[in-house]
């Protein structure tokens, strides 16, 4: 089909707009915001790629998905053969589909970028992994990998994890995922709401790992019912990716009142404990007006989700501009849209509370931006005398996390940074032989896919280090 | 899944029940709890372990019904499973030769006191026991701790068993005594009891050990929904206790906490059918 079309006409073709739900309805309930293209939509972008010798996007990609070829296969209505390539290099590609910043990553490289619009990969990512999901009996034989008889623990069962055990598992070797709650995917149950990523999607994923021989075993606490000398004694290998589970405190008065949440628990409450279902029984502070602290991706998460749980008012607080925040662009236009407020260049000073302990507002400071810092970002600055009251009846910490110490607490001779992050070398290698860490226990706060390149590159040396042993 | 093996009735509301649970039998140390999950869709419940026998592989946990999750876990019979628990989470119990402690325990905290105790016995430590509760039926335990502590003191508010009053009196007693006053005491119960505890035990700088109970999700320090003040510093119950001194506690912001979802858990409790609500303990907070 594609071969008919002249460069003209392939230049000539606009990027897809993602079919979304109305914002005023989404805005009230927990369906999915993006609702997936449709296969001629899909076609057509993926004519869009010009099929450039050079492939910056495979580049810009953190486990290097062979993006030409897959969107080569769509363009030529070969469903069974995109989903063969895409599946081969990306262990969650529904995941990466719906989360990845590949505005910053594959297609901000895209040749096509600086005229029309990079081709829009995350989009056809998720149309060939959702495809995919739904006709199981059309997918192309994978081989199955000689069993190399050596056996890999993999602690924690979010996006690290998961690619660690799929790319081990394609090789051969007997992955045992262990996760500290009782239900798999790590930030992508508890952290990512619904109206992102289905949960649904998440199960089908490992579910997926599962029939590859990938054992997964929940409520498993690695520094507490096992340590991680059971785990290099019994494994002929150990992989780390349990996450920066620990969340960082504003440290300001108030901070204890009640309706005040980190949002790795008022997310939790919802999205892992399902608190936002009227038939589930973990409850939730519904709060008419709610501020969320923080910039990011969390921050938007929390914010958005107050507003489905029935919040008037939704209000980010954030000490820098909307140019500086971490957010995915994407996020903070549909937060925009759900009605979402921006209090930009604004820190907490104070929280303050009603006779009854219930939080009542936030005693704010106004700031101005001033030189770089280490991040690149202008530093926020408090002016002077300039502050101001906000009322609210629930708020969200979203500031960051910190690596939680349960395991290396009980790990005494495990490397760690001065931060309390596990010290590794460029291949993922910790100071122990045998043992591996990724994603954010070693970064700090990142994103699903760097988490996932790190598996990915983590399951490679683990590979190359078995092979050696044996 | 982790199967129920004994499920017998302690006292009205309260359970004990043996659950296999190797690896957690085998982690175990006294002051230690885990999370159960009992069903698809239900909460997650810290629960203390009370006991562990890791030849048998099983735990023993006390469990006081006060809501609808802890209804369904305390009604699980014998070859029924719970579906998850996790553990064993949070801080062993500091175990010293302190020379001469008591422990004190009200209602089920009794229960969670019970290991404690008998570690602290085995560490040769002079045990006396006091143990409250409303009435004869509410008193737990007494035989169990008997075998290892040098008395065993009840008080009950009705005066149905031992003496009648509040365990704040007997422990009054022990400290007026210069042969039995204390050097240490662990004190494990309702919020309200703790506190008298420590108010009682602070002019004498009696060291006094409590074990908190906020409310917890994860039980792993993920959420922070545990935080407590201890000596003015923010704590996470979970992952830094959940023993504290209990004279560095700030018990206003604990029971405050507690009451977060109160309205929640009544309208839970009211859509129970009318013959599981009478199996429900309203709780001091």
């Amino acid at each position: 089909m594609k071969k008919n079309l002249s460069h003209k006409e392939i230049m000539a073709i606009e990027r897809v707009k993602m079919p979304e739900q109305d914002p005023q309805q989404r805005s009230r309930n927990f369906q999915e915001v993006n609702l997936g293209l449709s296969k001629q939509q899909a076609m057509r972008e993926a004519q869009r790629c010009l099929q450039c010798k050079s492939q910056p996007c495979v580049d810009g990609c953190p486990v290097r998905v062979r993006i030409p070829e897959f969107l080569e296969a769509i363009a030529e209505d070969n469903l069974p053969l995109a989903a063969h390539i895409l599946l081969k290099d990306n262990t969650l590609p529904a995941v990466c589909g719906r989360v990845c910043p590949q505005e910053d990553q594959c297609e901000v490289l895209c040749v096509r970028s600086a005229k029309s619009g990079p081709v829009a990969v995350g989009h056809l990512e998720r149309y060939v992994a959702d495809w995919a999901m739904q006709n199981p009996d059309k997918l192309l034989k994978q081989d199955r990998p000689e069993p190399s008889g050596k056996t890999v623990a993999v602690v924690g069962s979010g996006p690290a994890g998961l690619t660690m055990a799929g790319e081990l598992a394609h090789m051969g070797h007997q992955v045992t995922v262990f996760e500290a709650l009782h239900e798999t995917g790590g930030v992508l149950r508890y952290g990512i709401p619904e109206f992102r990523l289905p949960k649904n999607i998440v199960d089908a994923e490992v579910e997926r790992l599962e029939r590859l021989g990938v054992t997964i075993e929940c409520n498993v606490i690695v520094g507490k019912t096992l340590t991680l000398e059971d785990l290099t004694r019994q494994f002929d290998a150990v992989f780390i990716g349990n996450g920066a589970g620990l969340p960082m405190m504003l440290n300001i008065e108030g901070e204890n009142l009640k309706g005040v949440f980190s949002a790795n628990e008022y997310l939790t409450r919802v999205n892992l404990m399902g608190a936002w279902r009227n038939d589930l029984p973990t409850p939730i502070i519904q709060g008419r007006r709610v501020v969320v602290i923080g910039g990011g991706n969390t921050a938007m998460d929390a914010v958005r989700t107050a507003r489905r749980l029935g919040a008037e008012r939704a209000i980010i607080l954030y000490r820098r501009s909307e140019e500086e925040m971490p957010a995915r662009v994407e996020e903070i236009k549909h937060a925009k849209e759900e009605g979402i407020e921006f209090i930009l260049l604004a820190a907490p000073l104070e929280i303050l509370g009603d006779d009854k302990g219930w939080v009542a507002g936030l005693r704010c400071q106004r700031m101005k931006l001033g030189e770089p810092d280490d991040s690149g970002r202008r530093r926020p600055q408090p002016i002077e005398g300039d502050t101001f009251l906000l009322e609210a009846d629930v708020v969200v910490n979203a500031i960051g996390t910190r690596p939680n110490p349960l395991l290396t607490a009980t790990a005494g001779n495990l490397k760690l940074s001065p931060k309390g992050n596990i010290a590794t070398d460029e291949n993922c290698a910790t100071n122990i032989p045998g043992v591996f860490a990724g994603g954010d226990i070693v970064r700090g706060g990142a994103t699903v896919i760097l988490a996932m390149g790190d598996g990915k590159k983590a399951a490679a040396a683990i590979d190359n280090y078995l092979r050696k042993s044996s | 899944m982790f199967e129920v093996l004994e499920n017998d009735t302690l006292a009205p509301n309260v359970q004990r029940l043996v659950v296999r649970a190797p690896r957690i039998a085998k982690a175990r140390k006294p002051g230690q709890f885990v999370i159960v999950h009992p069903e698809k869709g239900g909460e997650r419940i810290p629960l203390t372990i009370a006991d562990a026998d890791p030849e048998e592989g099983t735990i023993t946990l006390f469990v006081q019904a006060v809501g609808a999750s802890t209804l369904k876990i305390t009604g699980t019979p014998p070859g029924s499973p719970l579906l998850d628990i996790a553990g064993p989470l949070g801080k062993e119990t500091d175990i010293e030769n302190w020379g001469r402690v008591v422990c004190v325990g009200g209602g089920v905290g009794t229960a969670v006191l019970y290991p404690q105790a008998k570690a602290l016995a085995d560490a040769g430590n002079e045990v006396t026991t006091i143990i409250g509760g409303r009435s004869a039926p509410f008193i737990i335990l007494a035989n169990e701790l008997g075998r290892f502590s040098r008395e065993v003191l009840i008080t009950t508010e009705d005066g149905s068993l031992g003496r009648q009053g509040f365990v704040t009196n007997a422990l009054q007693e022990l400290i007026d005594d210069p042969q039995r006053c204390p050097q240490a005491i662990f004190a494990v119960g309702p919020v309200p009891m703790m506190r008298a505890i420590c108010e009682l035990s602070r002019p004498y700088g009696i060291k006094t050990i409590v074990s908190l109970n906020p409310i917890m999700i994860d039980g792993t320090g993920m959420c922070g929904g545990c935080r407590v003040k201890i000596a003015g510093e923010t704590k996470f119950a979970c992952v830094d206790g959940p023993e504290f001194d209990g004279h560095q506690v700030d018990f206003d912001l604990l029971m405050d906490r507690l009451t977060m979802y109160r309205e929640q858990e009544a309208r839970l409790v009211e859509d129970l059918p009318e013959s599981l609500k009478s199996k429900i303990t309203k709780v001091k907070r």
